[in-house]
């Protein structure tokens, strides 16, 4: 539909394995004890402190660090934790619409998201924000309560706007981060390492959206809430101390299902699917009603459309 | 000459040991607040930085409103190189090498501050360039970790070369050292303009997203920095055999009044426009002067520093008042009082409330952040009151490579 930024190669490129190696070798064992002993837990690993960048990883190298994770979640949950690495299918960018004139703002849709992306519990990490507006203001977010708790919903004189990430071709999350811990994958969805990430949150101060959220404790996921169908970009358990976002539910909708939101949604609200697709119902929607972008003079350019179905 | 130097770093590490009991106590005291830090940081790493007010509305907060108003103190450092370098006026010169101190002090505290506020510490390596892997030239953040390096590295060896001369009974190199000073001033400039350039990149944040924000940094810092040193070249002077004339003090103040005039003209060129025009980008600074939905807790603080402001720049404006001891002084007091409001929760606070969904989510530094904050302040004032302690007699020409031994050796009563 659009002309795409470049991306960044998702693969890990075999030429840059020596160099991380010998970086590997640069920083040493000391360093690790050092840092081992400024976490204060103790519980960092040498592999999980020399990690590198997921996108300089060797195919090898991200085998060792997946069956490595999956190794710690189980100690931890006392579980299996699949951790996937399934990667953009070709020929799709993914597009999410969103129809104001049907969302009631019942928010299954922001808890769907927490149990389904294994977000902390306590406190609560939600992706996706649900703003009660009021109908004489239109889309005004001075006047936007994200707490509101009437008996019944939707409420006189009032409609709902849910916020999440836009996932923009022009992401100032990724622009700003310094370390390069967060980028736009090749389908569009904007992802965080966050075995890269040093929690500096010069992401959360650029984004236009509030869409990215922080660890600010240890992230609280009882074992028995623990969602085990994972991807390394996308819903595996988080360590404390990094910036988290939605990310489209990437272990689902790399794999041809929709993202729980979608799936949940009790009034069709919510439209997802594929941009390139001419045939899908996104591209229907976009062709069809009247869509706009939130905060569109900012030039984030979101594949996230809000539209009035009716 | 690599004997000599070894011999310079004993010597300085044995003359830094040595005072009297002001002196300890002063050490004692500042190792209190070390310690008080150290122990809130280490609590902090355990907890995560929940044991912070910070949270996703207001996601930076004490810590990196301290190190905003630091890199101004940083860059502030030129306000004396300028005029001693620039227009060899020789009354200022002397004292140059004490600006670069308190900008390498002031480094080292910015430095601190960020590595506070980052997440994940331990992950500190993937910044490093080469080693990690720096997003530059994209992220202003990867910038200011490179500007703000290099200014301290430059600091550093001119300090360092300056006072090893001094030490050998050597006159410096002026080919070496006179570049250096003049690249100083671009690189002061480019600190504090890259750090605002870090928020005013944000279209996300209106209230920085401003064409006058670095200028008004610059200005600003150029306010701050020297009323630290008006103040403590006046102890210098007392408590050292250090003169500083007058004439010097007088005329940095007079240049002060400028800067600060300048700095509260953009103040009101900023507020015109966004007052004004009245558009809804006006929300932020009707929460910082007017409050907003009933919340109004940064309205008296920013008051508090316009007040001090404008009464500090009428100070330093009248002639009269600036050669007035007493009003000097309060002058320096009511300005640093006004930038370190202003610098710090003053721009990172109502930058992110209402966040970016409009929410209001009321920030307040808590035990923790003010513990940590006390415990870098204290890292600055120490790393500065060391290197004075050293540079005092070296400067004055009591403490060389010769003399050195015999004075340390000799069991006088120590000045500072």
């Amino acid at each position: 539909m659009t002309a795409q930024e470049p991306i960044q190669p998702a693969e890990g490129c075999a030429s840059s394995t020596p160099g991380g190696g010998s970086r590997r070798e640069f920083l040493g064992t000391a360093v690790a004890a050092v840092a081992t002993a400024l976490t204060g837990c103790g519980k960092l690993s040498h592999e999980e402190f020399l990690q590198h960048n997921f996108r300089e990883l060797s195919k090898d190298e991200v085998r060792d660090v997946i069956a490595r994770l999956e190794r710690e979640y189980k100690e931890k949950y006392g579980r299996e934790v699949k951790v996937t690495n399934t990667a953009p299918l070709p020929g799709v960018i993914f597009g999410y619409a969103l129809d104001l004139s049907r969302c009631i703002g019942c928010r299954r849709c922001v808890h769907a998201c927490v149990k389904e992306n294994n977000q902390s519990r306590s406190p609560e990490v939600q992706w996706i924000r649900v703003l009660e507006l009021e109908k004489e203001e239109g889309v005004n977010l001075q006047h936007a309560d994200q707490y509101y708790d009437p008996a019944e919903v939707p409420r006189e004189g009032h409609f709902y706007m849910p916020v999440q990430c836009q996932q923009c071709k022009k992401p100032p999350c990724v622009k700003v981060c310094p370390v390069g811990a967060t980028w736009r994958e090749k389908d569009g969805i904007t992802v965080v390492d966050y075995n890269w990430c040093i929690g500096c949150r010069y992401c959360m101060a650029a984004c236009p959206y509030g869409a990215r959220h922080f660890n600010w404790g240890e992230p609280n996921l009882p074992p028995d809430q623990v969602n085990p169908d994972t991807h390394y970009l996308g819903n595996r358990p988080r360590p404390k101390g990094v910036v988290e976002k939605c990310t489209f539910c990437i272990q689902r909708t790399r794999k041809g299902l929709y993202p729980a939101c979608v799936e949940i949604c009790p009034t069709g609200s919510r439209k997802f699917g594929n941009l390139l697709d001419k045939t899908s119902e996104i591209r229907y929607v976009l062709e069809n009603k009247r869509v706009f972008k939130l905060k569109e003079e900012l030039n984030t350019q979101p594949n996230f459309f809000y539209f009035y179905g009716v | 000459m690599l004997r000599n130097f070894w011999q310079f770093i004993t010597d300085t590490l044995r003359l830094i040991t040595r005072g009297n009991r002001y002196y300890y106590a002063w050490i004692a005291f500042l190792l209190l607040l070390i310690a008080i830090g150290t122990g809130a940081y280490i609590g902090q790493v355990n907890e995560g930085l929940i044991v912070t007010r910070m949270r996703d509305q207001v996601s930076w907060g004490f810590y990196i409103g301290n190190f905003t108003f630091l890199v101004g103190v940083a860059a502030a450092a030129i306000m004396l190189v300028i005029p001693a370098y620039v227009y060899d006026w020789e009354p200022i010169k002397e004292i140059t090498i004490l600006g670069e101190m308190l900008a390498i002090s002031a480094l080292i505290m910015c430095l601190g501050f960020v590595m506070v506020d980052i997440g994940r510490p331990d992950r500190f390596w993937h910044i490093i360039p080469l080693v990690g892997r720096l997003n530059w030239p994209q992220s202003m953040l990867a910038w200011d970790v490179i500007v703000l390096n290099l200014y301290l590295l430059l600091n550093w060896f001119v300090v360092t070369y300056l006072l090893f001369c001094a030490y050998t009974d050597r006159h410096y190199v002026k080919k070496l050292v006179l570049p250096l000073v003049l690249l100083s001033i671009p690189m002061a400039v480019s600190i504090h303009t890259v750090t605002a350039y870090l928020y005013n990149g944000l279209a996300a944040r209106p209230f920085w997203n401003s064409a006058i924000l670095a200028p008004r940094f610059l200005a600003s810092a150029f306010c701050s920095g020297p009323a630290i040193l008006l103040i403590l070249l006046q102890v210098l002077r007392k408590t050292t055999k250090l003169s500083i004339k007058d004439e010097a003090i007088f005329k940095i103040a007079e240049l002060m009044a400028y800067t600060m005039g300048f700095n509260l003209f953009l103040t009101a060129a900023e507020a015109f426009k966004e007052l004004y025009s009245g558009t809804e980008h006006m929300v932020y600074f009707q929460y910082l002067l007017f409050g907003l939905k009933g919340h109004t807790t940064l309205v008296p603080f920013a008051w508090a520093s316009i007040l001090c402001g404008l009464a500090a720049f009428i100070l330093f404006l009248v002639p009269r008042f600036r050669t007035n001891w007493t009003l000097l002084n309060l002058g320096c007091v009511l300005i640093y009082a006004s930038v370190y409001i202003e610098k710090g929760m003053g721009l990172i606070i109502p930058g992110l409330t209402p966040d970016a969904l409009g929410e209001i989510y009321v920030y307040r530094p808590s035990y923790t952040e003010v513990a940590v904050a006390a415990g870098i302040f204290a890292i600055g004032f120490l790393v500065f009151t060391l290197m004075l302690k050293a540079a005092v007699p070296m400067m004055l020409g009591e403490f060389t490579l010769t003399r050195g031994r015999r004075r340390l050796d000799a069991p006088e009563a120590d000045p500072v």
